[in-house]
């Protein structure tokens, strides 16, 4: 985070060049070229067919991409880019890695085939070029180099690796060089690239003007017809360059030849005469690169170590409720043809690569070396094996081995987690040491600048939370009636959930038209407690997610936050970042990481779903927790889908302030409780064909509840508990037969009826004395409330008729306060004495009824 | 209790000495008496066995053994008034338990008492030293509130029903953590006992029989609604039998013959008609034992090597102690002034209803007292008064009517009389030497 300033320059985004061609019915601009310039950045060119880097969440490992296509709206406003992503090692999920059979590359990348991504990004956020090499598949990798071309060599459609089809990768145009680099691959976009204006540019093969104005005008006439197909943006951009590429292939077969030898020749001399004059600029950015990659290196931070380390979403299988699918129409068959068509564009052409031409030369990479090597000094960060003084024109000693990025990866990741500046007390011997013992040993040895830390035993950092196992295992269920038991528990997780078809399905296709369309949006779900709402909202989940591994739908991410689990409303922000990638912030900064991960354009990213369970507990003073969790779905780039629940139906008028609850919108649902039908179902379907109650019983209890709440909890729980009574009232508890109107009968009466009438009958005499004249007290005064020193007066008078001592004010007081601490009574806090007023907490029915009992 | 152990050590080597002999000194007998009984009246020693509730112990126990061996999570709740041994109870079952190896070896128990763990994050604190979770080192526990929360909910979360161990989870004054802020704590424990995490069992013991109105809603649903209720119905006879089962000896006392000697006076005790008497007035005002213990305490005190047994006699003044009034005391020791204030507050307090005095109206009523009297014998200056009042004051005997006393001065300032009239008018019966005239004014305003 802490290059963040450094990386972080202005850019300005310009294209080059007139537009190309005009799409009448998207109403772009196409241009072929993009020129990046800034302050401290070197002027850069972008065309079609070059490969990027884009800028994403994580400044070392920027997504990589070929730009497909370069465009901009009708309006002018917004500059963008059809890309072709490639993937990174560091994005794929480390269980999936393993299917590769080798340790990967670490410039490894993967060219993507899957259709999760948004292909389209924004302009701004490209950062520079890359140069992107394609090796067979059995080829070796050349040794890895810092700033290195980055290799291809497998495709990746998010569940399997495939040989890249060499085809596949060279679709676009022949790839123009490192901006830098003055080499000559043919390419429409090519005279675009500052260097071709180079004086002997004219030797170069570059596209004809007409043909490229006849591939312009076609594309428009294309595209009107692929418009009317359904599938307008892409398939009228394979197009395009179908007919850009097979005019140029029909001009290329007369000038090949001499192509590859200028190419050649161009290899041979390394600065050769014809870009001499690009020298100078030209090694600038070659510097500037190195030093970014460098950086890069450095840098790799704890976050790429956890996004490694990030488990891999699985699904899980339970999966009863087929849910009606939405039939995803032109989708699948859509992309599934313009692969093809690309792929028939891709053979039709036969452009060499050159990934020679891209070579970095040895005297640029010697200034890049020395200065890189320079900046690792002032920065003093790494703890590098080799000695970093030693001769930097060997270029072996820059290439970092594997243990130095392991243990940079340690050191930042350290450093993240403690959340202090540590300065690291480098010495040279402690620089030779690469071990993880021994790091672990230095790390405790560093000392703290600004809080102290105290010697002695250390917060477990990496403490992993568990219980200790048992020593002995469970007993399994013996009997029908402990079989019952355990299905009847809450916490059995049931086949199906019954009764809920309708939220289901209401919420499942929802839920899932987000994730296909990928947009986002905000649903409320209401319903008092033990309705379903938050089992309901897992079964949905567990369902997409089983779809998910299908393949019916794209994948997605689930987060669940529950506002009763957290201390604190802006602990919000800490835990679903926390669940979304792993990183540990404080609530600040983690609503600044999620704020710009949720707004941020041009992230390849898969839509979540975030549940928050218990809304009403996220409520501040200012509401900005809410705010912001129903804000950000309406962000553009956001694809985050949040469901949230409470247990109040009108909670969005009564607590929101308007502009919280306007975001959260319409979609609410509201869970009504079950009825008495329902919550017998529940229990028939929980209990699954073991034969443990009798018909009547299972209808009184549900009749009963449905009558009082309508809980389902409080349904299961009943009639647990009048399995246990039908088990102790048996004699022998294997005989026990079924549970019956009697059993549930008993276990109605322990649930639902109140104590204060059995208390009232079990209090001692004076105690019921005292209530007597409470009650008495309270007709006369024709009040419910009376000082303790009235009540004692009728209280000495009943003792008297009783015939009973009368007690003193100290025993009437303790009578009191026991009867207080019982609830029977309310009473004023005790230091006011006699003065102390009382109240009844029962009603005086109930009270006289329990007297007159005895 | 160090004392005790080093006494009990003491005795112990004595008494294997002289284990041949079987009669001892009547000294240590009597050391031995003490040692018995104080373990049973103050240490809460458990007994054998506990009378008048089976069902609930049954039930307990078969509660937390289904946590222990089958990994089913439970709730409930122990209800019954101060005193009525709900304590008691869950320690005898847990007694019980631990003598099933099954159990002993898997259930790891916390313990929070909602007076000690006042709020939740101490509360979470607390239960993860208990459980000894991997973020505690010695006996500190790192890392703040919302990271300790985290963590015990993934460490519960992590466990299954089959494979962790049960976790037995005992809050003591239950009500008080229903205060906490949001009920964080309830929730999650209840949470975690309805779903397919690690195996826990909620043991909550409280004498509020509202307790579950305190509960919120979504809180309340997630509780089992298991009560168990102790409410002794315990009747006179019962009540008899157990003072005297109370105060018996055991029958592995080294000294038989005063084994025998001590046991026949204690039930001699328990039959005189004076004891009976005590004991009912006890018994009607409550049915609690630690008022019984203390009152046997008392009488215990008397016991020495003089006087061996306990008399009727020493009950009767136990009694009378256990149940003098406090207030009534402290009016012994004020003096003749401070007294006639005490009266004239009185009788304003006759006159105008209970409404709050000041000083000026207690020493006009005074005044009115003094002028029908021809002596001046209480003549007293006004500091000297109002030195006297604000000695009452300082006594708790009047207070303040209104808290917002700063502005006024201290003469106009509104009081209240925080004693009965019946409390006034026995100290004066009891007053050493009290002024005739004085009764006389106590009884009527204009005498």
């Amino acid at each position: 985070m802490k290059y963040l300033t450094r990386l972080r320059v202005r850019r300005t985004y310009e294209w080059r060049g007139e537009a190309v061609g005009f799409n009448r019915k998207l109403k772009t601009l196409e241009f072929r070229s993009l020129a990046i310039g800034g302050e401290g950045v070197p002027q850069t060119a972008v065309s079609s067919g070059q490969h990027i880097l884009i800028e994403g969440e994580d400044h070392d490992n920027p997504f990589v991409a070929r730009v497909e296509r370069l465009f901009e709206d009708e309006s002018g406003r917004q500059k963008k880019a059809t890309v072709q992503w490639f993937v990174r090692v560091s994005e794929v999920p480390p269980s999936k890695l393993k299917l590769l059979g080798r340790e990967p590359h670490p410039q490894e990348i993967f060219f993507y085939d899957g259709r999760s991504c948004d292909d389209e990004v924004d302009v701004e956020s490209i950062l520079r070029p890359v140069e992107v090499r394609h090796l067979d598949a059995d080829a070796p990798f050349p040794a890895p180099e810092d700033g290195g071309p980055l290799y291809v060599k497998f495709c990746w459609d998010s569940r399997t690796f495939r040989p890249l089809d060499p085809s596949l990768f060279e679709s676009a145009p022949p790839r123009p060089p490192q901006p830098s680099l003055p080499l000559g691959a043919p390419g429409p976009a090519h005279a675009a690239t500052p260097t071709s204006r180079g004086p002997g540019r004219r030797a170069l093969p570059t596209p004809d003007p007409a043909v490229l104005r006849r591939a312009a005008s076609g594309d428009v006439h294309l595209s009107r017809t692929a418009a009317s197909a359904g599938k307008p943006a892409e398939s009228a951009h394979s197009l395009t360059k179908l007919s850009v590429s097979k005019s140029l292939s029909a001009r290329r077969t007369g000038t090949q030849l001499g192509v590859r030898k200028k190419l050649q020749l161009c290899d041979a001399a390394p600065t050769g005469s014809q870009d001499g004059p690009n020298v100078p600029s030209g090694a600038e950015p070659m510097v500037a690169l190195t030093d970014d990659v460098l950086d890069q290196l450095l840098e790799s931070t704890g976050s790429l170590a956890r996004r490694l380390a990030s488990p891999p979403r699985t699904a899980s299988l339970a999966h009863s409720l087929t849910p009606l699918r939405r039939t995803d129409g032109g989708r699948g068959p859509g992309s599934s043809s313009r692969t093809s068509t690309s792929r028939a564009q891709e053979a039709s052409q036969d452009s060499p690569t050159d990934p020679v031409g891209a070579a970095p030369r040895s005297s640029k990479r010697r200034s890049a070396l020395k200065v890189s090597s320079r900046i690792r000094q002032q920065l003093n960060l790494l703890d590098v094996r080799e000695d970093l003084s030693s001769d930097p024109d060997e270029e072996d000693e820059f290439v970092p081995s594997k243990k130095e990025l392991q243990s940079s990866e340690e050191e930042e990741e350290e450093e993240d987690d403690e959340g202090v500046v540590v300065k690291k007390n480098r010495s040279s011997s402690s620089a030779g040491s690469g071990s993880p013992s021994s790091k672990r040993n230095r790390s405790s040895a560093r000392t703290p600048r600004k809080t102290p830390r105290k010697v002695g035993p250390r917060t477990p950092r990496h403490a992993t939370p568990s219980i200790p196992n048992r020593a002995q295992p469970t007993r399994r269920p013996a009997n029908v009636l402990e079989e019952a038991r355990t299905r009847l528990h809450v916490s059995s997780v049931p086949e199906s959930l019954p009764c809920r078809e309708q939220e289901f399905q209401d919420i499942y296709s929802f839920v899932e038209s987000k994730i296909l369309d990928g947009t986002g949006g905000c649903m409320y779900i209401s319903g008092v407690p033990g309705t379903g709402k938050t089992a309901t909202v897992h079964e949905v989940m567990r369902c997409l997610q089983h779809a998910a591994a299908a393949d019916e739908i794209p994948a997605f991410l689930f987060v669940e936050i529950n506002g009763m689990k957290m201390t604190d409303p802006h602990q919000a922000y800490v835990q679903i970042l926390q669940k979304l990638t792993g990183q540990k912030a404080t609530a600040d900064h983690a609503a600044a990481l999620l704020e710009k991960r949720f707004s941020s354009p041009a992230l390849r990213k898969e839509t979540t779903v975030l549940l928050v369970d218990e809304l009403d507990l996220l409520w501040t003073r200012k509401q900005n927790v809410m705010y912001n969790l129903f804000d950000w779905p309406t962000r553009r780039h956001a694809r985050l889908v949040v469901l949230t629940i409470a247990n109040t139906m009108d909670l969005p008028e009564r607590i929101m302030i308007n502009r919280v609850a306007s975001r959260l919108g319409l979609t609410r649902m509201s869970f009504q409780p079950y009825t008495f039908k329902q919550l017998q179902q529940i229990i028939t379907s929980r209990l699954n064909k073991v034969k443990a109650f009798e018909e009547d019983a299972l209808q009184l209890v549900s009749r009963k509840v449905a009558a009082l709440s309508g809980d389902a909890r409080r349904c299961l729980d009943i009639c647990r508990r009048a399995t246990e009574i039908c088990e102790h009232s048996a004699a022998d508890p294997s005989a026990a037969g079924l549970v019956g109107m009697v059993h549930v009968m008993e276990a109605l009466n322990e649930m639902f009826s109140s104590a204060y009438i059995t208390a009232i009958k079990c209090a001692s005499t004076q105690e019921q004395l005292f209530l007597r004249a409470v009650i008495a007290e309270f007709r006369r005064l024709g009040l419910e409330e009376a000082t303790f020193q009235q009540v004692l007066v009728q209280h000495q008078a009943l003792c008297r008729v009783e015939g009973l001592q009368p007690v003193s004010v100290s025993e009437g007081l303790a009578v009191c306060r026991r009867l207080g601490a019982c609830r029977l009574l309310l009473l004023e806090p005790s230091r006011l004495g006699v003065l102390q007023r009382i109240r009844l907490n029962v009603s005086q029915d109930d009270v006289l009824f329990a007297l007159k009992a005895d | 209790m160090y004392l005790y152990v080093l006494q009990f050590s003491f005795l112990r080597i004595m008494s294997k000495r002289k284990a041949k002999e079987a009669h001892l000194p009547i000294g240590e007998c009597i050391d031995q008496v003490h040692l018995i009984l104080r373990k049973r009246f103050c240490h809460q020693q458990l007994p054998d066995k506990l009378e008048g509730v089976e069902a609930q112990h049954k039930h307990l126990v078969e509660l937390l053994k289904r946590t222990a061996v089958h990994g089913e999570s439970n709730s409930v709740l122990i209800v019954g008034p101060r005193g009525a041994g709900k304590t008691t109870l869950l320690r005898s079952v847990l007694r019980e338990l631990s003598e099933v190896t099954e159990v002993q070896k898997n259930l790891l128990q916390v313990h929070l008492n909602g007076l000690l763990q006042t709020d939740d994050r101490i509360a979470l604190k607390e239960i993860t030293r208990q459980l000894h979770l991997e973020n505690v080192v010695g006996d500190r526990v790192f890392g703040s509130f919302a990271e300790n929360l985290a963590f015990l909910l993934d460490a519960l979360k992590k466990g299954d029903r089959s494979s962790s161990r049960p976790v037995l989870f005992v809050l003591d004054e239950f009500d008080l953590f229903a205060h906490h802020k949001n009920q964080t704590l309830l929730y999650n424990l209840f949470d975690v006992s309805q779903s397919a995490q690690a195996p826990i069992a909620v043991v909550g013991l409280t004498c509020r029989l509202d307790v579950l109105e305190l509960l919120e809603k979504r809180v309340k649903s997630r509780f089992s609604h298991r009560q168990i209720h102790l409410l002794s119905s315990l009747t006179f006879p019962q009540y008899v039998a157990r003072v005297q089962t109370q105060l018996s000896l055991p029958d592995d006392f080294p000294d038989g013959k005063f084994v025998r000697e001590w046991n026949a006076a204690v039930a001699t005790l328990c039959e005189d008609k004076s004891v009976e008497d005590v004991l009912r007035r006890h018994f009607n005002s409550s049915k609690d034992f630690r008022s019984l213990h203390m009152l046997l305490m008392l009488c215990l005190s008397r016991v020495s090597v003089a006087k061996p047994v306990i008399t009727p006699a020493d009950l009767l003044d136990a009694s009378r102690s256990c149940l003098a009034d406090a207030q009534a005391n402290m009016l012994h020791g004020l003096s003749i002034l401070e007294l006639c204030l005490i009266i004239a507050m009185k009788h304003l307090n006759d006159v105008y209803e209970g409404e709050p005095f000041n000083l000026q109206m207690v020493h006009n009523e005074f005044k009115k007292f003094l002028q029908r009297k021809s002596n001046s014998m209480y003549n007293f200056e006004q500091p000297v008064i109002m030195k006297a009042f604000e000695h009452l004051q300082q006594l708790e005997l009047i207070q303040p009517a209104d808290s917002s006393s700063a502005k006024t001065q201290r003469e106009y300032q509104l009081m209240r009389l925080m004693l009965d009239h019946s409390q006034i008018m026995e100290a004066l019966q009891k007053y050493p030497q009290c002024p005739t005239d004085l009764k006389q004014w106590a009884t009527s305003a204009f005498a």
